[in-house]
């Protein structure tokens, strides 16, 4: 693979995780992947096609299919001063490694008062409208962002990809990559070559608008800004955001945001109980509450336990663009 | 029994011998203080390892310092003293004082010294055994060796996944680490046949191709012998073993827990005839390595030195309240309040 530093490429989603992966083996002897069948196989969406071949099998580790230890084991190397980036393969099958993940990762640098760190990467897969059903689908973000100690990243261009990724390698604390899988080949954008950064904890005004501000994440802030521009099309103007962190959460630009709109919206494939949208929700109401001119509402995966295999019962968990135009409409005209 | 002690006498000196014994008696002290302690309402909770002396003197004195690394239990206040843990550091822990290396923030014997090559760990049981397994991994890819990872754990901490994950992966790549069973036969109330079928938890060392190995656990120089072996092994690419030093709980679990509503007091006196402790003083005064008077006088100084941590840790300041918020992230962190 050729490592271009100036200009812009044009890439898929994967292929923005798959350069920064590479560059990162490159740059740095202290990285190394690891996840079940990353190794020959290049793993599931062969992310990481050839680099056993390039980097040899000790920093491409075919793990044994546990994830528990997955976690735990990346955990102990990056105690140990090395730079683990650990893929859970798809985002479903990490509920075995929540004990590691919220009981360890998150608490080692506050357990030993700094004297141990946890600089960790957990990449997975994550997200809906691939058919995947009940065990290929899910969005596990809501179950780890209680948890003080961990960050959140879950951008949905491949730019961003980059920045944050970088970012997330570089971080000195424990940190979960999501990657909405729907949008791996679908997203395509231009990446600047060489190495950046972008600041974990920042969000992004993708659209900018004055009447209504939408904040998503992950897939559905692709759909949004579609939406959004329809909707401009007849002269109404929505702000979007994306998110891009999930945590630390930019407070910041979501406030500023909606003290200009005055109308808030969010948007997410997860769902609505207890969700991301909920402290969202929750945060605007303490701090913004007398500078809103509408109730807050919240578009949201359904509150049932999966979606479903049958196309009928996907696309009724899923959020089409028609709806979220739909609930802009209607919030600008409130 | 006997046989065994007197082969792995041959290359155990007077001076290791003699440090093993004091190691023995400084554990004995602690956990007595900790108890007087926490009845005096001074101290939250105890938890003694009386019982566990010989092993974990014994796996002290196989631990190189400067080298090796530690992934200790909760129960190893004797192992990280054994290997170079201050013992002022464990009354800072004992009375959560801000002076502790946690600051304050961990239950007693849960330290951390990362210069010392001991990791901090949690309670939960065998959290620890994957990070000692990513730690062998990481002196593995560095070349870094001629050393080798001690992982501690009881009996119980042997039915959970993670340790299974953690024993398989280490075999699959022959890292250096050596896995130590202190197996005192319960886990709190759970007798070892209501966690497994085995008699021998060394046997499940077979099912992951790694070398597995018993060694009575109430005699330090067996412990030392076979733990210094499985180092050795390990240090220069022999792969990890299980060791399990087969021992005994003498006291509760921790002072929140009482024995008597599970086992009976006769299988505890049974073992208490095999305590480590005055079988070791009888037997280095009857192979002439200490005279009588000079184990009282060892005694005694040893009594002196945990009643001078004592005092002078009690006075110690506890956190400030504003600590509660450091060390979240690397970076100021400021909480949603
Ligand atoms: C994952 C987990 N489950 C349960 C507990 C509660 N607990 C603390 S100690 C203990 C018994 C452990 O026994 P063993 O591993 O034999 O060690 P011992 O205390 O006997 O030295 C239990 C059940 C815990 N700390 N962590
Ligand atoms: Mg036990």
């Amino acid at each position: 693979m050729a490592v271009a530093t100036s200009g812009t490429t044009t890439m898929n989603n994967v292929e923005a995780v798959r350069q920064t992966l590479y560059e990162a083996l490159k740059a740095d002897p202290r990285t190394l992947v690891m996840g079940e069948d990353v190794g020959a196989r290049g793993n599931v969406f062969l992310i990481t096609k050839g680099f056993i071949e390039e980097f040899g099998p000790e920093r491409v580790i075919d793990t044994p299919l546990a994830e528990a230890s997955i976690a735990g084991i990346a955990i102990g190397m990056a105690m140990e001063g090395l730079r683990p980036i650990a893929e859970i393969q798809f985002a479903d099958f990490i509920y075995p490694a929540f004990n590691q993940i919220v009981g360890e990762a998150a608490k080692t640098r506050y357990r030993s008062n700094g004297d141990y760190t946890c600089p960790l990467v957990i990449r997975t897969p994550y997200g809906g409208g691939v058919h995947g059903a009940l065990s290929h689908s899910v969005s596990i973000e809501a179950l780890f962002y209680h948890v003080p100690g961990l960050k959140i990243v879950a951008p949905a261009f491949p730019a961003d990809i980059k920045g944050l990724l970088n970012a997330s390698i570089d971080d000195p604390d424990p940190v979960l990559f999501l990657e909405h899988k729907k949008t791996y080949r679908l997203v395509k954008g231009e990446v600047p070559n060489g190495h950046y950064t972008i600041p974990i904890g920042k969000a992004d005004v993708k659209h900018p608008g004055d009447q209504l501000t939408v904040v998503s994440y992950g897939l559905y802030v692709h759909q949004a800004l579609e939406a959004a521009r329809q909707l401009e099309g007849d002269g109404l103007s929505v702000e979007v955001i994306d998110l891009r962190s999930i945590r630390p959460m930019d407070r910041t630009t979501i406030l500023e945001s909606v003290r200009k709109t005055r109308k808030l919206l969010i948007i997410h494939e997860d769902n609505k109980f207890g969700g991301i949208g909920a402290e969202i929700s929750a945060m605007v109401a303490e701090d913004a509450f007398f500078d809103l001119d509408a109730p807050i509402r919240r578009l949201c995966g359904p509150d049932v336990p999966a979606m479903g295999y049958a196309r009928t019962l996907e696309d009724e968990f899923m959020i089409p663009t028609s709806r979220m135009a739909e609930s802009m409409r209607e919030m600008v005209a409130f | 029994m006997a046989d065994t002690l007197a082969r792995s006498r041959h290359d155990v000196g007077n001076d290791r011998l003699l440090m093993l014994l004091r190691n023995m008696l400084t554990q004995r002290a602690v956990d007595t203080r900790g108890f007087q302690l926490n009845r005096q309402g001074k101290i939250a909770i105890a938890m003694g390892s009386e019982g566990h002396e010989a092993v974990q003197a014994g796996t002290g004195a196989a631990f190189v310092r400067g080298k090796d690394l530690l992934y200790p239990y909760y129960r190893n206040t004797g192992l990280i003293l054994a290997c170079g843990f201050p013992l002022d550091d464990v009354f800072r822990s004992q009375f959560a004082r801000a002076t502790d290396r946690t600051g304050g923030r961990n239950i007693i014997n849960h330290i951390t010294a990362r210069e010392m090559g001991i990791a901090s760990i949690s309670s939960i049981i065998a959290a620890q055994c994957t990070h000692a397994v990513g730690a062998a991994y990481a002196l593995r890819l560095r070349k870094d060796t001629g050393r080798a990872v001690f992982c501690q754990f009881g009996d119980g901490a042997t039915s959970e996944g993670e340790w299974h994950e953690a024993m398989n992966f280490a075999a699959v790549h022959r890292l250096p680490v050596v896995f130590i069973c202190e197996n005192n036969r319960w886990a709190i109330s759970t007798p070892q046949s209501k966690q497994m079928v085995n008699k021998d938890i060394a046997a499940k060392a077979v099912g992951y191709g790694m070398h597995g190995v018993i060694v009575d656990g109430f005699d330090p120089v067996a412990v030392y012998s076979t733990v210094h072996e499985a180092r050795e092994r390990a240090a220069v690419g022999g792969g990890p073993t299980l060791v399990e030093a087969k021992c005994y709980r003498f006291l509760s679990h921790t002072t929140d827990d009482d024995d008597r509503t599970y086992r009976t007091r006769e299988e505890v006196e049974a073992q208490r005839k095999l305590d480590p402790v005055p079988r070791f003083e009888e037997r280095l005064v009857a192979e002439g390595v200490i005279s009588e008077a000079e184990l009282t006088a060892l005694r005694v100084a040893i009594t002196e030195l945990v009643n001078a941590a004592t005092d002078k840790i009690e006075l110690e300041p506890s956190p400030e309240a504003g600590d509660l918020y450091s060390n979240v992230y690397a970076d100021t962190y400021s909480p949603w309040l």
